[in-house]
Order: structure tokens, then C-alpha cells, then sequence
């Protein structure tokens, strides 16, 4: 491919400023790739036709010295969680089927307002439940990370489609959402950055809703940088969400500073989970030793209700998922499967329009909210993610941020972890506490596994706290130097 | 006055409370700018967030707010200053989010109380509590065979329901009680109470127990009931069924049932058992209301005067009886009306003629007060032409249907058909001369002694004047000339 393929967003967009290519130059090489790698299947639906009408215009604002935004003529792609103007919108699931929404999510229109280039909405687990995008209706994703056993692996989820889409130089950057590690996950997975901002930080108007006090919008990219530059153009308040934040939105790429000398660093000991690998257990460590080497001071900490983190996030989240997605009742649009009575057509299209997962979760929330296991369970999990915040409050008074591992091990073959649904919840261990708590996170690719798979290193910080978070990312990823390629990007020495 | 049902070994109690559906008066809907009116073209008034698209999201419509507190405090109530919504979860066609915005733990209003004014005196019912929630859609079930149609221009519209304590005691007391709410949300400005458009609804919970009696026994939610005598006439049917049911040995189910005004009964809708769980949680798409003592004293400032003041003042400013007060305060529009007649004028006869000459028309023609066919104005010239003796009463009445028939204002009347009354002494003592002058034979037997014959008198009097004659002046003409 083109060597365009490979550019960061921050040089593309020098690039384009400096009129090295055009963004009909740019968008084309992408489009030739996406084509190119259809075999990944990190696209429900490409929007080739509308990437080149929009490289064009992004051109002619250019041309009239009047480009839009900070990432006008970037291709990108968007996850098909995002309600995009007449572009078919599924969530990946058959209950979406031939869903055109009317209307433009807040933040695909954000993108589209900082003159991005949609190059097509990408694959994910259904309605975003899922750390392996095998729950789609529209098949598994391949990462385009894999070794010389004839095994595909994952690529993580929910944004699988997304995270596969950058790590193979299809997209310069990718709309993602993150509920419990959505973004995260399936960064650490296929070797990309991937950012889930403070809760309410990007409005959840025109997102398919998964766990309303969960789902956060962010960005997939290959830098730090790129996913400051991304964010920027996401981020800001939308009277249209309720529980979007009035917050000023500062410069998150002029947080990027190298320096952060003096910073404390937490090490939070409860993330020491049994059964750790030591490849993990390695990782982190390195990771500690060199934000030490760059002048951060590492300091232990105690986040004492972390085992109590998963449980509770499936217990808030399906309960969530149960009522958001009462809506899809084959009623006013998707699928409908008819049937002689009403009861029945909710039962038939309900039964065949979702998939085995979206059902579990639909049933746990459903069973968790029911009268006489309330208290027991909803109201409980509510308590401990009061302590949960709690914890992270009590750490961020004495460290700027917290280090963790991304995930607890490297992205699997496709078809593993399905007998048992706890096994792939445990992808979520390190990424759920943060989201309970709505904190800003990022991983960056930090080495690989043994098998020479992708890992990444996962930093939380305080609400809001992105500044400090890009800065201390950015100085991290600069340290690992991680430079690997994806086996696919050479995939003729298969 | 005591309402009981007399059973075969004992008098029956009834015991009521009543949930009442309140739609808030306000542009948009409670959670989307859609439009609100009422009779517009089905699914006109419906924006992505009342259809359930995916991903859209409610926003509070902060007057609503603002109307339910108004409400709180003209039921006498406590107002929450920290409320929450919840989602209360089941299927329809006509939900489209699968759920209804509600609020249950915590409603924006808590405990108040309703006055009412029953012929033996005083009831104070008490009001559990209030809160906001939003509408369903309306589901068309008769213009298909095979199919339903639905229509989305009430979902999300924003309702208060307003649920009384079990104190009620009588089809009486829970229609008056109903009549009141409906009084005190039109004096407020936060409901239309238009029954017939359903822009309030009542459900009525009813119960029966032996006379003396404090238990509560089961009771039977008869839904959506929608005039104020079907509420009273279905109340009394299920209280007569319940009472029924417990002296044939029979037990009452906890259900829910509907009344049929045509058969005048009710029926069984759903028991119990299916009874929806409705999961209710806190909606995680808003945030709890937070309001300021500010906000709620900004609200008591502004809060008009209320049926049960209005009365108060009524008697004492006017003088009226406490029974005309509580017809003119019933309406704001009657006690708007009224002080525009009474205002500077004799406010008792001003009471007469709204009450029993203005209600007896509007009741003919079918009209409400603020259709009334005279003006406030013009009845208040009619009072004046009363009082300054310019016509006499029996006169007024012709005035008034002649106002009602052609709305002209009475003076004018007056003028034209020459209807003014005759206080020249000189002309009345003409007409009296000439009547004794010609009754001879009705003169001398009053003069023996029968006193009854002054009225024949004075009606002959009243009659050579085409009723003109002051009848005050003609009585103490007459008196004095007969007695000779």
C-alpha cells in the first residue's frame, strides 16, 4: 500500500496543509485499502461514494483557504454505533436491519464539522456487548495481529472493527465507544491508542444506546497525539444529553508537553489479579521503571474495591441494556417478524433479531431489576460503585495518575472463551473500575506477548484529567517505542 | 350524612382514593420540543425522541417543572426539593421506548390536602403525592381489520398525577373532590381540566368495608375514567358489586377493571397475576432534579388566589352567602365574571342574576361562562338599571332574554321599547285613581276587610302601565288611597 496508509493524523494533516496531497489524494489510497482488506470484515457498511463527495469539499475549503476544522480531509471511520445521516446503522445486530437513520449522531457530526472523511462504519459485538466482536450479526473480526499457527485472532471488543481498522492502515482513526473497555480492549489487542474521555465529555445524542451511565464515545488511533487531535474534535457539551458535561474543553494536543518530571504515579497493588502472567506482570513493571527514568515518582496505592468491579458492571450494565433496548420491538423500524398476536411478534422478533449475548444481558438486567432482587442486586451495585469512585477519589489525592495493564492477557483465537460468558467478561478487569467510575483512560501499545502479540498499558487519571493523561501517555509511548507492525501489513509472506 | 350501603347483616363503608392524570399546560412536551395541541393530525406533533429512535435522549422541559411545583403548592403540599425520574419498563406499541419516564421513590411533591365543601361541612382529603411523568401514545384499534395503528402525538406529552390518601367516603365526596383538583389546576394555570379531551384522567381505587370498620380491605383500580359523574356512577356500581361479592361469600380480587358508562358497570380488566413488574430504576439518561428554596419561594410569590380564599374574601368583601361564594369561586371564570358585575355595584344582586338568571341560560344553551352570549359588562348594567330604580325587577328579566337574544346592551333596550320605569307620582296616582274609579265593587270589599285584594290591585295598576309603574310607589298609592 500506499505509504499514506501509514501516516500518523498529525502528519496527514500536515500533509494536506502544506498541500503535499489532497484529501481526494488521501481518501482515495484509503479507499484502495479498505477495499483491499475487505477480508478483515472491519466494515458493516463502507461509505466509499460519500468518502471522496466529502475528500472533495474537504478540498474545495482548502482551496478557498477555508478548511473546517482540525481534521479536515482525514479519512476515518466511524463505529456502527453512531447514528449517521442516511447511512445504514445496525449496532451490528439483525434487529437494526435496514435502519437509515434520519439524523447525524452529535459526535459523527462533530467529525463531520472538523472535516473528517467517514470512509465507512465499522463492524462491533452487537449493541457494543462483547471483548471479542464475535457477536456480530455481521460475523467475527479478524485482527490483523496474528502468528504462524494458522489461527485468527480477535481483535477485541466491542470496537473490534475500529481497533482492526487502524492497526491495518485502513483508517487514519477511528470513532469508537467504551461501556466497560469497549475502546480499550480492542486497542491493547490490534497494537493502536485507544482513549475513553470522562464520562460526559461527548454526548451520547444519536449513539446507539448499550449502559446509558456507562457508553463514552473516544477515539482509535495510532499516536497519542492523534488521539488528542481526535478527541478534540468529539469532545464538548450538547444540550441534547443531560448528562453531557459543561466543562470547558481545553487543547488536549498542547497538553502533549514531554514533560512530567514530578508527577506521581499510582500503582494500584489490587490489580495484582491471581493467575496474572508474567508477561503482564513484566509489561507493567517496565512500564513503571521508565515513567521513573523520565522523572514521575511511582507511588503504591489501594483501590480496595477493585474485585467488586466486575460484578458490578454486570449488574449495572445489562440492567441498563434491558430497558435501553426495549425499544427494538419490531414496531416502527428494523426487523419484524410477524406473528398472530402482538405478544408473539415481540417474542419472534425479539428472539431471532438479537443474538445470544444481547439476550443474556437483556435477561440478567431484566432479573437484576425484578421485584424482590432489587436491593439485593441493583441497589448493591449502585453502593459499590459509589465506593468504587470512592477509591479512585481517595488515590487521586495523593497521584496525578494510575498505572495498569490494559487487559489481562493478548487477543485469542476466534472461537476461544465462548463456552464460558465469565471468561470473556475477565477481558474487562482492569477497564471496567475506570468506567464505573467515569474516568478519562487510554492504552498504548507497550510490547508484545510472548507469542508476539500486541499488549498495551492502561493510564487513568481524575475526572477530566485529560491533559494530564495525554502528557503522561504520550511521554510513555515515546519510552516503548513501539514500532511493530501487524503480520496482515505484510500478509503476501503468509 | 354519612354515605353506607345497607347490607343484609350490616351497613357497608365505602373507602376511595383517586389517582388523577393531569396534563401540564406547556408548549412541548416533557422531555422533547414536540408541539403539545390537542386534535392535531395523528403523528404530527412527534420528534425522534417521542418515536424511541435509537440513541436519541430526553431533556427536561424546565417549565414542567415549574408547573408541578405550582401545583404542589396550590394543593398545600410538601414540595420535594430533590426528585428523581425513573423508567418504569413494559411493552407497548404505543411506548415506543419499551418504558415510561415516571417518577417513583422520589416524586417532585409530597403530602397536601384538598378542601371540600359537602353539605354537612367540612372534608379535608388528603393528597399522598404528586409527580411528573409522560404520556403513552394512543393505540387506533377501529380503522382496520387486522391492524392497529398507532398515533404518537401524546407520547412524552407531560402529565401530573396527582394521588389522594383513601380518604374519600363517598361518589358524593370523590366527585366534589375531583371537581375541586380540577378548579384548583384551572385557577393555577397548570391543567386545562378538560375531562372530555382526556386532558385529565381519574382512576378510581375503591374498597369496601363493614360500617366502623378501619380496616382496608381489597381494593378494585377502575381505570381512565373520564367525566366527573362517570367517576361517581361507576364508584357506586363497584362499591354495590363489592358489597355483593362479600355476602355471597365471595372474596374481592385485587384487579384492575373498567367502567362502561352505556351498561353502567364495570368490568375485570387484568388481576393480579398479570400484573407487570415494571422494574422500575432510575433513568440514567437525567439527572435528578435539584431545585433551590429560591426557585419554590419564587413560585409561592406568583401563585394566584385560590378557590378556598377567593371564597373566604367572596363573603366577607361582597357579602354573599358562604353557599353563592362556593358557586362563584367553583370556576375561575364564574369569579372572574362575577367581580366584574359586582365590582362597585350591589354585589348581592349581582350574585342573583349570575347564579340564577345567567346559570339558568348558559345551562339552557349548553355554553360555558366564557361563551356566556352577555358580557360581564353589559349584566352590570343591567344590576345598575335595577338599583337606580330605572326598571323594576320583572321588567329585568324581559331586558335580559332580550340581551340573550340579540346581546344588546340593556340601556339600549330600555330605550328602545320604552320599558323605563314610571316614578312620576303625578302619572302612577292617575293610574291608581282610574283603577279604584272603576272597581268600585273590589274597592268595598276591601274596605270590609279583605287585605288580600291589594295585590288584584296592583296588578291592575301594573297592567294600565304595560308594567312600567315603580312597584314600590304604586303599593303605597294604592294603600292610601283604599283605606280612604
Amino acid at each position: 500500500m500506499s505509504e499514506l496508509t501509514e501516516l500518523t493524523i498529525a502528519e496527514a494533516r500536515d500533509g494536506l496543509v502544506n498541500r503535499k496531497f489532497s484529501s481526494v489524494e488521501l481518501t482515495d489510497v484509503h479507499i484502495r485499502a479498505v477495499e483491499a482488506a475487505r477480508d478483515l470484515n472491519a466494515f458493516v457498511t463502507e461509505t466509499l461514494d460519500l468518502a471522496i463527495e466529502r475528500a472533495k469539499a474537504s478540498d474545495d475549503r482548502r482551496a478557498k483557504g477555508k478548511p473546517a476544522g482540525g481534521m479536515d480531509g482525514i479519512p476515518i471511520a466511524v463505529k456502527d454505533l453512531f447514528c449517521t445521516e442516511g447511512v445504514l446503522t445496525t449496532a451490528s445486530s439483525h434487529i437494526l436491519d435496514g435502519f437509515i437513520p434520519p439524523y447525524e449522531s452529535t459526535v459523527s457530526q462533530n467529525l463531520r464539522d472538523a472535516g473528517s472523511v467517514m470512509l465507512g462504519k465499522t463492524n462491533m459485538d452487537e449493541f457494543a456487548m462483547g471483548s471479542a466482536n464475535v457477536t456480530s450479526f455481521y460475523g467475527a473480526v479478524k485482527n490483523p495481529w496474528y502468528v504462524n499457527d494458522g489461527k485468527d485472532r480477535v481483535p477485541g471488543g466491542s470496537s473490534g472493527g475500529s481497533a482492526a481498522a487502524v492497526a491495518a492502515n485502513i483508517s487514519l482513526g477511528a470513532a469508537g465507544s467504551d461501556t466497560g473497555g469497549s475502546i480499550r480492549q480492542p486497542a491493547s489487542f490490534c497494537g493502536v491508542v485507544g482513549m475513553k474521555p470522562t464520562y460526559g465529555r461527548c454526548s451520547r445524542w444519536g449513539m446507539v444506546a448499550f449502559a446509558s451511565s456507562l457508553d463514552q464515545a473516544g477515539p482509535l488511533t495510532r499516536t497519542v497525539r492523534d488521539a488528542a487531535i481526535m478527541l478534540q474534535a468529539m469532545a464538548g457539551h450538547d444540550s441534547k444529553d443531560s448528562t453531557s458535561s459543561t466543562e470547558p474543553v481545553p487543547n488536549f494536543e498542547a497538553s502533549i508537553t514531554g514533560e512530567i518530571k514530578g508527577l506521581k504515579i499510582g500503582i494500584p497493588s489490587e490489580y495484582r489479579i491471581d493467575g496474572m502472567s508474567s508477561e503482564i506482570e513484566g509489561l507493567w513493571s517496565q512500564g513503571v521503571e521508565m515513567l521513573k527514568d523520565a522523572g514521575a515518582e511511582p507511588l503504591e496505592v489501594s483501590l480496595p474495591h477493585t474485585k467488586y468491579a466486575l460484578p458490578t458492571y454486570y449488574i449495572v450494565a445489562p440492567a441498563e441494556a434491558s430497558s435501553n433496548l426495549a425499544r427494538y420491538d419490531g414496531v416502527r423500524y428494523g426487523l419484524r417478524v410477524d406473528a398472530e398476536t402482538l405478544d408473539e411478534m415481540y417474542e419472534t422478533t425479539r428472539g431471532e433479531g438479537f443474538g445470544q449475548e444481547v439476550r443474556r444481558r437483556i435477561m440478567m438486567g431484566a432479573y437484576v431489576l425484578s421485584a424482590g432482587y432489587y436491593d439485593a442486586y441493583y441497589v448493591k451495585a449502585q453502593k459499590l460503585r459509589t465506593l468504587i469512585l470512592k477509591d479512585f477519589s481517595d488515590a487521586f489525592k495523593k497521584v496525578d495518575a494510575i498505572l495498569t495493564p490494559t487487559t489481562p492477557f493478548a487477543a485469542f483465537a476466534i472461537g476461544e472463551k465462548m463456552d464460558d460468558p465469565v471468561q470473556m467478561y475477565i477481558n474487562d478487569v482492569f477497564t471496567v473500575p475506570s468506567s464505573l467510575a467515569g474516568l478519562p483512560a487510554i492504552t498504548v501499545p507497550a510490547g508484545l506477548s510472548n507469542e508476539g502479540l500486541p499488549l498495551g498499558l492502561h493510564l487513568i487519571t481524575k475526572p477530566f484529567g485529560e491533559e494530564t493523561l495525554f502528557c503522561v501517555a504520550d511521554v510513555l509511548e515515546n519510552l516503548v517505542s513501539f514500532h511493530t507492525k501487524p503480520a496482515y501489513l505484510s500478509k503476501d509472506a503468509r | 350524612m354519612t354515605y353506607l350501603i345497607q347490607g343484609r347483616t350490616n351497613d357497608w363503608e365505602v373507602v376511595i382514593g383517586l389517582e388523577v392524570h393531569a396534563q401540564i399546560i406547556s408548549d412541548a412536551k416533557l422531555f422533547s420540543g414536540a408541539a403539545t395541541s390537542f386534535g392535531a393530525e395523528p403523528n404530527s406533533q412527534v420528534s425522534l425522541v417521542d418515536a424511541g429512535m435509537p440513541g436519541m435522549l430526553p431533556v427536561i422541559n424546565e417549565f414542567c417543572i415549574q408547573q408541578a411545583v405550582r401545583t404542589g403548592l396550590g394543593l398545600d403540599a410538601k414540595i420535594n426539593l430533590h426528585s428523581v425520574f425513573e423508567r418504569k419498563n413494559y411493552f407497548y406499541p404505543d411506548l415506543p421506548q419499551g418504558y415510561q419516564i415516571s417518577q417513583y421513590l422520589h416524586p417532585i411533591v409530597g403530602e397536601g390536602m384538598v378542601r371540600l365543601d359537602m353539605p354537612d361541612g367540612t372534608r379535608e382529603i388528603g393528597v399522598e403525592r404528586l409527580h411528573m411523568e409522560q404520556d403513552a401514545g394512543k393505540s387506533i384499534h377501529d380503522q382496520d381489520p387486522n391492524r392497529t395503528f398507532i398515533d404518537l402525538n401524546r407520547s412524552g406529552v407531560a402529565l401530573m398525577e396527582i394521588v389522594s390518601k383513601p380518604d374519600l367516603r363517598s361518589p358524593e365526596e370523590a366527585g366534589a373532590y375531583l371537581r375541586k383538583l380540577r378548579a384548583i389546576v384551572q385557577y393555577l394555570g397548570t391543567c386545562d381540566g378538560n375531562m372530555e379531551q382526556g386532558s385529565l384522567r381519574c382512576d378510581a381505587n375503591v374498597s369496601v368495608r363493614p360500617s366502623g370498620s378501619d380496616e382496608l380491605r381489597t381494593r378494585a383500580e377502575i381505570k381512565n375514567i373520564n367525566s366527573v359523574r362517570f367517576v361517581m356512577q361507576a364508584i357506586e356500581y363497584e362499591a354495590e358489586r363489592q358489597v355483593d361479592v362479600y355476602e355471597t361469600g365471595g372474596s374481592v380480587v385485587q384487579e384492575t377493571r373498567l367502567y362502561d358508562p352505556d351498561r353502567g358497570e364495570t368490568r375485570s380488566m387484568r388481576s393480579k397475576e398479570d400484573a407487570h413488574d415494571y422494574r422500575y430504576f432510575p433513568d440514567p439518561d437525567l439527572l435528578p432534579i435539584d431545585l433551590t428554596p429560591d426557585f419554590v419561594e419564587e413560585i409561592k410569590k406568583n401563585l394566584p388566589e385560590l378557590p378556598d380564599a377567593k371564597k373566604v374574601r367572596f363573603i366577607s368583601e361582597y357579602g354573599v352567602t358562604e353557599s353563592d361564594a362556593g358557586i362563584l369561586v367553583a370556576e375561575q371564570e364564574t369569579a372572574k365574571y362575577f367581580e366584574e358585575v359586582a365590582l362597585g355595584r350591589d354585589a348581592k344582586l349581582a350574585a342573583n342574576w349570575v347564579i340564577h338568571e345567567l346559570f339558568g341560560v348558559l345551562n339552557k344553551v349548553g355554553k360555558g361562562i366564557s361563551d356566556s352570549p352577555i358580557v360581564a359588562d353589559k349584566l352590570g348594567n343591567l344590576v345598575d338599571l335595577i338599583s337606580n330604580n330605572v326598571i323594576s325587577s320583572r321588567i329585568a328579566k324581559d331586558v335580559f332574554e332580550e340581551m340573550v337574544a340579540k346581546g344588546k346592551d340593556p340601556g339600549v333596550i330600555v330605550e328602545e321599547k320604552g320599558l323605563k320605569q314610571i316614578t312620576d307620582a303625578g302619572e302612577i296616582e292617575i293610574a291608581v285613581n282610574n283603577v279604584i274609579a272603576d272597581n268600585a265593587d273590589q274597592v268595598k270589599k276591601f274596605r270590609e276587610g279583605n287585605q288580600k285584594l291589594v295585590g288584584w290591585f296592583v296588578g291592575q295598576v301594573m297592567k294600565k302601565t304595560q308594567g312600567k309603574a315603580n312597584p314600590q310607589m304604586v303599593n303605597e298609592l294604592l294603600l292610601e288611597k283604599l283605606k280612604g
